[in-house]
């Protein structure tokens, strides 16, 4: 069971300083039900901002990939066919290699195979099955998951990194990312500057699928 | 076996036929012969002049010529072997050519033409080839005698060496082969008594072993002549539907694309190589008259045949009184069975190689029925037969595509080399996609079926309806195959059961559509097996009996049945508990002359059924090669077992929905179980083994998902399973 | 232009970079071993080395291929080639045939990496190349039997 950081950080609530703060923390929350008229590095702001990054890593072009032991194909998260498995180094088992179909430049035109560089499964604990957008949300913020990477480097990452931004140029019979990069880099600003706020098991609007998704069973073999 | 009278198509016939052919043929005689047909020996007088099936080089080497097809089941080893048996040949020395084309030198026996199928070759040939061998050891052993002044009773045959013992003289074949081949055939042969046999019912290597494991092995896919070009199709998405208008102006732009041509059976895209062709293909822009396009779904049609059973039907057996025997029974099984459309999805697509030569035509191809090729080749391009020479090549699988009665893939060819006027030589070629969308599929079935039992656990009656599209209807097959309009591939497996069945009416129920149909290894079988054996099983434990010993009951006429099914049940541990999380299922089925009993041993992982262990026992006669009729019945299971657990040709808007091995995907290693084949010992003549163990792989799977869950699946694919028992 | 190292061999080919590695090799270089099943990536029958590694020809375009060592079924050699080609002769694997120039490219691949391979290693190994024919209960058995031979 992962803990769940408290919603607001923790108050001293001796003194009318400290009641003052928990006041004015309150008005702020209740003001901010309208996260458009509220200060822009607000929780309420980043946490909206943090439901389009949901959408963007939970949609089959990243979460396919985000998997424990073999990918997802397809917009209909079917278990990648042909078998495969993510082997000791995350590029496949012997004679079944990632890179023996997927070109490390690009998507292959004659046999829709896709490709971008440094195709492979996500590193294990970039595990995202399963998870519940709280829990996602620590997920992508914590270093010791994340690659090392603090805010700047997640913004990074998501905004620039190649395999990350095949995810909109998926190729043949592949929906793109249903978000426009440009609106996740802005998403992830925003989200980094309000400090990464993250849910409590509060149920993210997330689409139907991506819900259905973050529940699915790996197929088992 | 009686020969059938000559059938000579009309001019109208042929030209409405499209595809028809011209000229003499004698057809389909195995489609409409009892089973045990094929487990008798040819007729005489049968053609086994060595110098039309061998050729011995001064280098001591025999080529068997295989007027069969090499569709991967072994039949060129198999042929050989007969030959080599009575030639007294030494194994090594014996290699194997595919035969030309010719209808009578080369006819199938049992089809009265030159063709692969029915799982008749080796049941046709056995009598004919092991007295090629006898006559060609006849005329070596005078040819020697008169070359070496002795008597030729004096000189033996012994593994490739001919010996005068008392001269001590010895030789290879080559040294006396052209004089052999030219002495008079013998009018008469004696055949080795059985105790004799030194390779057959013995394990012999493959002779394609070496050439299939070194890249060596050339396919029509590989075949190449100077100036080739290579053409892919655009045919129609949907079934019945015609080109309406081309435009062809952006492939020609495709480097590599020399022309664009349009065909009977769409739009051919000719280039300098295949990937451009396949550019080429896709760059073009054809508008479809869909008029007379199949649009309906799947379910549609089932909805249509399920409608069509409510009326009487076709009947096509009425055995005692079934309604009658109904009244009488104490416990009624009923139930439909639903069938999917299936793609054969061979290796090799389908494609050949067409060139023009001075005197006609030459093909090269996986060609099944060569007969047939060659007249609907010589038909579209205004041939006669005996100018058409097709090179058959090794095919890579054809489970029964590569045969079609309207020799589709070889009309196309030929259309193809006419409309761009035979200036160079063509290659078709299918893309995977042309393959699992192309038709001619294992027709969609629907079945209903009511027996019952009485009191005494007997059967009392069985009513069973059968509701597709005729495969031989409308082709050349159909007056062979088809009396009353029933076809008998719908069914086969029904009509002609092994099971004592008294009470017995099946009714068949001609559907109609555009979708092009054709015949699936095992046919009717594979379909009306599924019903018979997964009805045994309910109708057993109706009548509280063990599924086995219920059937040996009813198959008590024929002690080779009772026979396979004990060998099966014993070496499967039938009647011992099965240990936990697994279930153990039984079927049998008899085809194409050969009893097959399997026990198959399933699991569960999640909702998907694991089959891990398939138990076979066969009698198919003498094994005239127990090792390569092993690999048969292993090869089935591969084969079939995807058919089982997911294949289907599914529609939307009448496209096919699949398109390759990701959606119509075929047994994969990973799921292959254990299999465990045992041949009952025989004298009797080898009947066939490439398609009869495909039919009870099936039921036997499912009976033994209802003996581990309870749930009674009645379609194929099974569906995922409710792992609560 | 562009140079390709096959089978030890460097062919210089006048073709479109984004040609598939399969069509190359079939058409221009006669290399007919190699086989078209799928054309993507799905039955394995294209399967061919480059660097050591199974790769899917009909998956890899020419330009990409270039600078790498490719090595087909008519250029494998070496004792687990050798083992395995003699493997699948002894027990005759094959049936029609067309799929077995993939398996046994892979088959190498997996020997050569894991000489006492498990049936689940021989299952992720070949879980790309497909047999129509049923020919995988002999598949394993001539691995494990090359194997043995190695040893």
């Amino acid at each position: 069971m992962r803990k769940h950081r408290p919603l607001r950080p923790s108050v001293n609530p001796s003194g009318w300083l400290a009641l003052l703060a928990v006041a004015l923390v309150v008005a702020l929350l209740l003001v901010s039900r309208d996260a458009s008229s509220a200060p822009p590095t607000s929780r309420a702001n980043g946490l909206s901002a943090f439901g389009t990054i949901a959408i963007v890593v939970t949609n089959p072009r990243c979460l396919n990939c985000h998997q424990a032991d073999r990918p997802l194909q397809g917009d209909d998260r079917h278990a990648h066919i042909p078998r495969v498995e993510r082997g000791p180094d995350n590029l496949g088992a012997v004679g079944m290699r990632c890179t023996g179909c997927h070109s490390l430049h690009a998507n292959n035109d004659s046999s829709d195979v896709p490709g971008a560089p440094n195709w492979s499964l996500a590193p294990l604990s970039m595990l995202w099955q399963g998870l519940s957008p709280g829990a996602l949300c620590q997920a992508l913020k914590d270093p010791a998951r994340n690659g090392k990477r603090n805010g700047a480097a997640l913004m990074e990452h998501m905004g620039k990194d190649k395999l990350v931004g095949w995810g909109w140029n998926p190729g043949q019979g592949r929906a793109p990312v249903p978000v426009p990069r440009s609106e996740l880099v802005k998403a992830m600003k925003t989200w980094v500057a309000a400090g990464m706020p993250c849910p409590d098991e509060v149920v993210m609007n997330l689409p139907s699928d991506a819900a259905g998704a973050l529940g699915k069973e790996p197929w088992s073999h | 076996m009686p020969v059938l009278p000559t059938v000579r198509p009309t001019r109208r016939q042929v030209l409405q036929g499209g595809a028809a052919a011209a000229g003499a043929l004698v057809l389909g005689t195995y489609v409409t012969l009892p089973r045990r047909a094929f487990a008798q020996a040819a007729p005489a007088p049968i053609n086994y002049d060595p110098n039309v099936f061998l050729r011995i080089g001064e280098d001591d080497s025999v080529t068997v010529l295989s007027k069969h097809l090499e569709m991967g089941q072994g039949v060129s080893t198999g042929l050989a072997t007969l030959v080599a048996e009575e030639l007294d040949a030494k194994w090594s020395s014996i290699r194997f050519e595919h035969a030309p084309n010719n209808p009578t030198k080369y006819a199938n026996l049992a089809f009265g033409m030159q063709g692969t199928g029915g799982s008749t070759s080796m049941a046709n040939s056995w009598e004919q080839m092991r007295k090629v061998g006898a006559a060609a050891r006849v005329m070596l052993v005078q040819a020697a005698a008169l070359r070496w002044g002795v008597a030729p009773a004096e000189v033996e045959v012994e593994d490739g060496t001919i010996l005068h013992r008392a001269s001590n003289r010895k030789s290879g074949f080559g040294l006396h082969a052209s004089a052999a081949m030219a002495l008079p055939v013998p009018t008469t042969v004696t055949l080795k008594d059985p105790k004799a046999w030194k390779y057959i019912g013995k394990r012999v290597p493959r002779l394609d072993s070496k050439s299939k494991t070194t890249g060596k092995a050339v396919f029509a896919m590989d075949f190449k002549r100077p100036g080739m070009l290579t053409a892919v199709v655009r045919r129609p998405e949907l079934f019945g539907a015609t080109v309406a208008r081309v435009d062809a102006s952006a492939a020609m732009k495709i480097p590599g694309v020399v022309e664009v041509v349009q065909i009977p059976s769409g739009v051919a895209v000719l280039a300098k190589d295949t990937w451009s062709a396949m550019r080429g293909r896709d760059a073009l822009r054809i508008t479809w008259d869909t008029k007379n396009a199949e649009t309906r779904s799947v379910e549609d049609m089932l909805a249509d045949y399920r409608k069509a059973l409510s009326a009487p039907g076709l009947v096509a057996l009425r055995r005692g009184d079934a309604a009658k025997g109904l009244t009488r029974a104490t416990k009624t099984v009923e139930g439909e069975f639903t069938f999917p459309f299936l793609a054969h999805a061979p290796m090799e697509p389908m494609n050949a190689v067409m060139e023009r030569t001075p005197d006609g035509v030459e093909m090269w191809g996986g060609s099944q029925l060569q007969t047939l090729d060659t007249n609907v080749a010589a038909q579209v391009l205004g041939l006669k037969p005996e100018q058409v020479s097709i090179h058959t090549m090794f095919s890579g699988g054809s489970f029964g595509r590569r045969a079609n009665g309207a020799s589709d893939w070889t009309a196309e060819l030929a259309n193809i080399v006419k409309a761009m006027k035979a200036r160079a030589p063509v290659h078709v070629v299918w893309t995977r996609e042309d393959d699992i969308r192309g038709g001619f599929y294992r027709p969609l079935a629907l079945h209903q079926v009511r027996a019952g039992v009485d009191d005494a656990g007997q059967i009392v009656g069985w009513h069973h309806q059968v509701a597709s599209k005729s495969i031989m209807i409308g082709t050349l097959m159909e007056p062979f195959s088809v009396k009353n309009g029933v076809d008998s591939t719908t069914v086969e497996g029904i009509v002609d059961t092994d099971y004592a069945l008294g009470d017995l009416t099946v009714e068949a129920y001609n559907q109609k559509t555009a979708i092009p149909v054709l015949w699936f290894r095992s046919v009717g079988n594979n379909h009306t097996a599924f019903v018979m054996e997964t009805m045994m099983d309910e109708l057993a434990r109706a009548a509280g009996k063990d599924a086995v010993l219920f059937r040996q009951a009813l198959l008590a006429k024929d002690p080779r049945a009772v026979a396979v099914t004990k060998l099966a049940a014993e070496r499967a541990g039938w009647g011992a508990p099965v240990p936990p999380g697994k279930g153990r299922g039984f079927a049998y089925h008899h085809s194409f002359g050969t009893r097959v009993a399997m026990v198959a041993d399933v699991s569960l992982v999640g909702s998907e059924i694991r089959v891990e262990r398939v138990v076979a026992a066969v009698d198919c006669g003498v094994a005239v090669n127990p090792d390569l009729v092993v690999s048969q019945v292993e090869g089935a299971v591969g084969f079939a077992l995807s058919t089982v657990l997911r294949n289907r040709i599914t529609l939307n808007g009448g496209r096919v929905v699949q398109g390759n091995f990701n959606d119509y995907e075929p047994t994969r290693i990973w799921e292959m179980p254990r299999v465990e084949v045992h041949i009952v010992p025989s004298s009797e003549a080898p009947s066939g083994i490439g398609e009869p163990p495909v039919p009870p792989l099936a039921p036997a799977i499912a009976n033994a998902v209802h003996a581990l869950t309870g749930q009674r699946l009645r379609s194929l694919p099974l569906a995922p399973v409710n792992s609560s028992v | 232009m562009v140079t390709l190292n096959i089978n030890g061999t460097e062919h210089v080919l006048d073709v479109d970079p984004r040609m598939p590695l399969l069509w190359a090799l079939r058409d221009r270089l006669d290399l007919v071993g190699t086989k078209f099943g799928c054309g993507r990536a799905q039955c394995g029958a294209c399967t061919v080395h480059i660097d050591g590694e199974a790769a899917r020809s009909c998956s890899i375009r020419v330009g990409d291929a270039v600078g790498k060592s490719i090595t087909t079924i008519e250029g494998v050699t070496g004792k687990v080639a050798q083992a395995v080609q003699k493997a699948w002769q002894d027990i005759d694997v094959v049936q029609c045939g067309y799929c077995q120039s993939g398996q046994i490219m892979s088959a190498i691949v997996l020997l050569a990496a894991k000489p006492a391979p498990t049936d689940a290693d021989i299952d992720s190994a070949l879980a790309g190349n497909v047999c129509r024919c049923g020919t995988y209960v002999r598949i394993r058995k001539a691995i494990h039997q090359a194997a043995r031979e190695l040893a």
